[in-house]
């Protein structure tokens, strides 16, 4: 247990080793252990990144489909809007072309009627002469009475 | 035991000599064949099995680092690499937490005490009698395996750390300010610089010391202890497995000392270099 030279050995070798280990050994590992945890941090902040905008997407989303909802309800609106208003057209429409032909109708009855009470008048003249004469057995000068035969015409 | 014929008084001495390579007295060189004949070497002489060991264990050390170091990735780490980024990192920390000012050497520094010095202990939990009965197979007469176990291995690498104290202490205070801490501290009075000096040398070289003989106590002892125990596996079949129940208890227990002693070992390296690096007054 006496001291002696391996004293100045095993500084030597220390101080080897210690260099050693200074030069070739932890820069290295520190180097890679460094590069490793900003890889991981930037990992992390990539993934918080993604994450917030996943969540502004999903809002997004959430406001564009609540957009989209109005919108077709509005449309559905107006076309329901629009489907009514085309019915009380065509209902107006088919209202007035019904008068229309109503209206058309009666004035052909009404025409009819007239040239029917034209023809009757023209007969009823005729006709009574026809019976005078038959009454009296004589011949009437229907001009000697045309204005009683009018008069009586008129009255049908 | 290796065998009947020695004594226990043998058997300890066998145990704690080192074979030291030096002049021996008839003038030549060799291996000292006692403790006796290794002392009257002197000063120039070699503890050949310390060394050895001692640079062996380093070169495990460097060699495993060395290859993790190299195929280090920022990738996903393997196996050798995660295990080595562990105690990088744990020293990394206790070298932060401790040391502020910028200096490139502290950590590796502080690495390479700690798992050099954690291997070298970790020889201490080989059953004792197993290397030394080899080399005596092999015809080596002494073989420590222990390197912390030998002062002059603790010592050395206490002084080496007592180098970097003096040399940081010069650099980042300069001369006199170094001088003037050792003089004129605790009390700042010039008749008070004898007391101060006093003070101060005494603490400054306790620091070495303390650090050297610590460690050198503490794996003497724990050695010490499993040589005990060994000595009762040739007491018969009820010593055989007392001892073999307290070596098991004793191995257990000095897992926690070995890592301890090496982590304060690195640790104190640290404080005394933050504190050679203490520019400010206090």
């Amino acid at each position: 247990m006496n001291l002696n030279a391996t004293l100045l050995g095993q500084s030597i070798t220390f101080a080897i080793f210690v260099w050693f280990c200074m030069k070739y050994i932890w820069p290295m590992l520190g180097t890679a252990m460094r590069e490793r945890q900003e890889a991981i941090a930037a990992g992390l902040r990539a993934s918080e990144e993604a994450d917030q905008k996943l969540a502004s997407a999903a809002t997004n989303a959430e406001s564009e489909m609540a957009a989209a909802k109005e919108e077709a309800s509005a449309i559905i609106e107006q076309a329901r809007s629009r489907a009514n208003q085309m019915v009380e057209e065509a209902k107006d429409e088919a209202r007035q072309e019904g008068q229309r032909i109503l209206d058309a109708a009666k004035a052909e009855i009404d025409q009819e009627m007239n040239r029917a009470k034209e023809a009757l008048r023209a007969d009823v003249a005729a006709l009574v002469i026809a019976g005078a004469e038959r009454v009296i057995e004589d011949n009437i000068d229907a001009s000697k009475h045309d204005t009683m035969l009018t008069k009586l015409a008129s009255e049908l | 035991m290796s065998s009947g014929t020695k004594t226990t008084a043998d058997y300890i001495q066998h145990h704690l000599t080192n074979l030291t390579y030096g002049q021996l007295p008839d003038g030549s060189w060799g291996f000292a064949h006692s403790a006796e004949e290794a002392a009257q070497m002197g000063f120039w002489s070699i503890n050949v099995d310390s060394m050895a060991w001692s640079i062996g264990l380093g070169l495990v050390f460097t060699l495993f680092f060395r290859r993790a170091a190299a195929h280090a990735t920022a990738g996903v780490p393997g196996g050798l690499q995660n295990f080595v980024e562990m105690i990088v990192e744990f020293i990394d920390e206790t070298t932060q937490s401790i040391f502020q000012h910028k200096n490139d050497l502290i950590a590796p520094l502080a690495m390479t005490i700690f798992v050099w010095v954690f291997l070298m202990n970790l020889m201490d939990l080989v059953p004792v009698d197993w290397l030394p009965e080899l080399a005596v197979l092999l015809g080596v007469s002494h073989m420590k395996v222990v390197p912390s176990t030998d002062p002059n291995i603790t010592m050395a690498m206490a002084l080496t750390v007592f180098m970097l104290i003096l040399y940081y202490s010069v650099k980042c205070k300069g001369a006199m300010g170094f001088i003037k801490e050792l003089t004129l501290h605790p009390f700042p009075s010039l008749a008070a610089i004898p007391v101060n000096f006093v003070l101060e040398f005494v603490s400054l070289i306790a620091k070495p010391l303390s650090l050297g003989l610590r460690l050198f106590g503490n794996m003497y002892a724990g050695e010490m202890i499993f040589i005990l125990i060994a000595l009762m596996f040739g007491g018969g079949v009820a010593f055989f497995i007392f001892g073999g129940v307290l070596q098991w208890v004793w191995a257990v227990f000095h897992v926690l000392v070995i890592t301890l002693q090496a982590f304060i070992f690195a640790v104190l390296t640290i404080v005394y270099l933050a504190q050679a690096h203490e520019t400010e007054e206090h």
